[in-house]
């Protein structure tokens, strides 16, 4: 019985809003941008998060990634031509680390070396992994064929490698081509496996494995290419000896990670003379990112607040000029015997209709405007429930916030007043 | 014109409708105070025909005003319809002119965005009732006053006369203790205003209770009986009837 009757009055409400059709749609059109560009700006800026926020999940988030870095010492570059540079990570860095730190469940050792792949007649540069078993279960990724390093590979110290798919498909490596040898730097290893890659670099992250990676025993690497690399930059050759690249460690829990970095650092801080390394945390990235997106959310729930003000001031400009010029219609109602209250509900139900419709319309502008930025400049967006419901709610209150005013002036006229109106 | 829509029972001659006591009503303006009503005091009996009469700004509306309960008095008390409305807050007066009042005005005051039928069905949409009850009802009284034709027709589509008896119509529709109306003729021809006070004199030979102010004689002539009004007092009383 009350649902029809409000059912009613809706209906009524639109009827009056249908006999000034070019006005109620002006009037909606502060509350449709409103909404619309809300909508697409949160969908933009929740896009941009939540590629970022894949690409740290891919590099897996309970990580801490150390690697070694050449210190830019300007004695060791007087020295270049004369000595080796000495620097970065040792195995004895790892095994430390392991051992101080009971958050650290385990740490994986890389080496790292540049060398010509060539399988039959082709070839391509390939980065050179040596590693353990456990890298496969830091850096998790989709097997193609094959199988991983194993610790019998470790044991026997086995000439195997295990080709990324890019690589592997530059070298025409396909799965027949498991158990063929694969030459790298005069070596033969012995294709096992081929696993799938995830090759992001923006800004400061990176994944730990590239397109061209073959990840190979890393007491085989050490063993046939031992600790010394000549790198040729500028014309001179320079000769380093690094003993590792990179320590990846996993530590048991998000919670601990941001605590266990830090004492790493501490802890190489002293081991270490020179500044030698590196330690990224991807998960600080993460929570970095997460911040960034919060100050983004705020900065455009302001403009997003300023815009539906502007429409819900432009909502009570019209409601009071309709409210002045019907003054005579609101008399007659009155005259007829109407409450105070039924001329509020009938003016609050028009404001509430008019806002809601344009809320409805600027959700479907909302839903639209992403979709074209992805199509046309390739923006990654994603439209969120959550937006859509806050601005539906946002939208029915602003009429209902700025609908009030007009409707009580509506109601508290003189209704002798109101019928001598012209 | 016939109805079969009236309800009242025939006019009973001593049976009170409206009875005023001691009204006055005060209007400041600025330092001075007009007193619009200065101590009327009078009977209506159920049935009655009255034409309320008097030199322009001699109360005539005022005293509607009130009668209707659009207007509070300054002081005094009236008694509608068995009831003392004079010291009602805003929301029961509006619900005593919802349920006993039916208006006519000088200028239709018809809703121009509503068809004739929206408009006769007002006060039935106020008084709750159902889309289907009053379409019915307003129907019927369209009928009633000779508009059955006319029902999906808007006021400025209509002529001065038509639009007063689409107002006669609504103001029937709550079945009201009293029609009160102020110079329903002022704005129509004499033919048109002829057929408009015919109407109201069918009605209140079918027992309703009318209040009319005019200044017309010949539009008094309609009413059997004459009340007089001047500077907020009643001068004089005649019946006719
Ligand atoms: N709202 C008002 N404010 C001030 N004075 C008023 C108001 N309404 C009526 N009056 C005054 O009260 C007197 C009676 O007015 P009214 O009842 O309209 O007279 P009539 O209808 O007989 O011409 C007039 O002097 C008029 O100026
Ligand atoms: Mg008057």
């Amino acid at each position: 019985m009350r649902y029809s009757k409000a059912v009613r009055n809706i209906l009524l409400g639109m009827d009056n809003l249908r006999l000034h059709k070019l006005r109620s749609l002006l009037t909606m059109m502060g509350i449709v941008f409103g909404v619309g560009s809300v909508i697409a700006m949160l969908s933009v800026g929740e896009g941009a998060s939540r590629e970022a926020l894949d690409q740290i999940k891919k590099l897996g988030s309970n990580i801490i990634i150390i690697t070694s870095v050449k210190p830019s010492d300007d004695n060791a570059n007087d020295m270049r031509r004369t000595r080796m540079s000495i620097y970065g990570l040792l195995y004895h860095d790892a095994k430390r680390l392991r051992e101080t730190f009971d958050t650290v469940i385990r740490t994986v050792p890389v080496k790292l070396i540049r060398k010509d792949a060539r399988v039959n007649v082709r070839h391509l540069e390939v980065r050179l992994v040596g590693t353990t078993p456990d890298w496969f279960s830091l850096v998790r990724r989709p097997l193609v064929a094959g199988r991983v390093l194993s610790e019998q590979d470790m044991k026997k110290r086995k000439a195997v490698a295990v080709l990324t798919e890019h690589g592997a498909r530059k070298l025409l490596a396909v799965e027949s081509s498991l158990g063929k040898p694969v030459r790298i730097a005069g070596d033969y290893f012995e294709v096992v496996g081929i696993i799938r890659n995830e090759n992001i670099q923006s800004g400061s992250l990176s994944t730990p494995d590239q397109d061209a990676d073959a990840y190979v025993p890393i007491n085989v690497a050490r063993e046939r290419f031992g600790d010394m690399f000549v790198k040729r930059t500028s014309g001179s050759y320079v000769r380093e000896l690094v003993e590792l690249h990179q320590i990846i460690a996993e530590v048991d829990a998000s919670e601990n990670v941001e605590k266990t970095a830090d004492g790493i650092a501490e802890m190489l801080k002293r081991s270490h003379m020179h500044d030698d390394y590196r330690i990224s945390v991807p998960l600080a990235l993460l929570r970095e990112v997460e911040r960034t997106k919060r100050t983004f959310n705020i900065v455009l729930g302001s403009i997003a607040c300023i815009s539906l003000l502007v429409g819900g001031i432009g909502i009570m400009n019209i409601m009071l000029a309709s409210v002045t010029e019907r003054t005579k219609e609101i008399g007659i109602r009155r005259a007829i015997g109407a409450r105070q209250k039924q001329i509020v509900g009938q003016f609050l139900i028009e404001t509430i209709v008019l806002s809601t419709a344009g809320g409805l319309i600027g959700i479907c502008l909302g839903l639209l405007i992403p979709w074209l930025i992805t199509f046309f400049a390739g923006m990654p967006t994603v439209v969120t429930a959550w937006s859509i419901v806050l601005s539906l709610v946002i939208s029915v209150g602003v009429g209902i916030v700025f609908g009030i005013y007009p409707a009580f002036r509506a109601a508290q006229m003189d209704p002798i007043i109101a019928l001598r109106h012209e | 014109m016939t109805s079969q829509i009236t309800t009242e029972c025939p006019a009973d001659p001593n049976e009170p409708v409206i009875e005023l006591n001691g009204i006055t009503k005060t209007y400041q303006m600025g330092s001075v105070e007009v007193r619009a009503l200065d101590g009327v005091s009078t009977v209506f009996q159920k049935g009655d025909f009255w034409a309320i009469m008097g030199p322009s700004g001699s109360g005539k509306s005022t005293m509607l005003n009130v009668l209707g309960c659009l207007d509070r008095p300054t002081t005094g008390t009236y008694i509608l319809d068995g009831r003392d409305v004079s010291n009602m807050n805003d929301d029961q007066l509006s619900l005593i002119r919802l349920r006993r009042v039916g208006f006519i005005f000088q200028s239709f005051n018809l809703i121009p965005q509503l068809t004739v039928q929206r408009n006769i069905e007002l006060p039935l949409y106020y008084l709750d009732w159902s889309v289907k009850e009053s379409r019915k009802r307003a129907r019927e009284l369209a009928d009633m006053v000779g508009l059955g034709d006319r029902l999906n027709h808007r006021p400025t589509e209509l002529s001065g006369g038509q639009r007063q008896r689409v107002a006669v119509a609504r103001a029937l529709a709550n079945d009201p203790a009293v029609i009160l109306a102020d110079e329903p003729t002022g704005n129509l021809d004499t033919p048109t205003g002829k057929q408009i006070m015919a109407l109201l004199e069918d009605l209140n030979t079918q027992g309703k209770t009318i209040v009319m102010v005019t200044h017309e004689s010949h539009v008094a002539a309609y009413a059997g009986k004459h009340l007089h009004m001047l500077d907020g007092k009643i001068s004089a009383t005649e019946d006719h009837s």
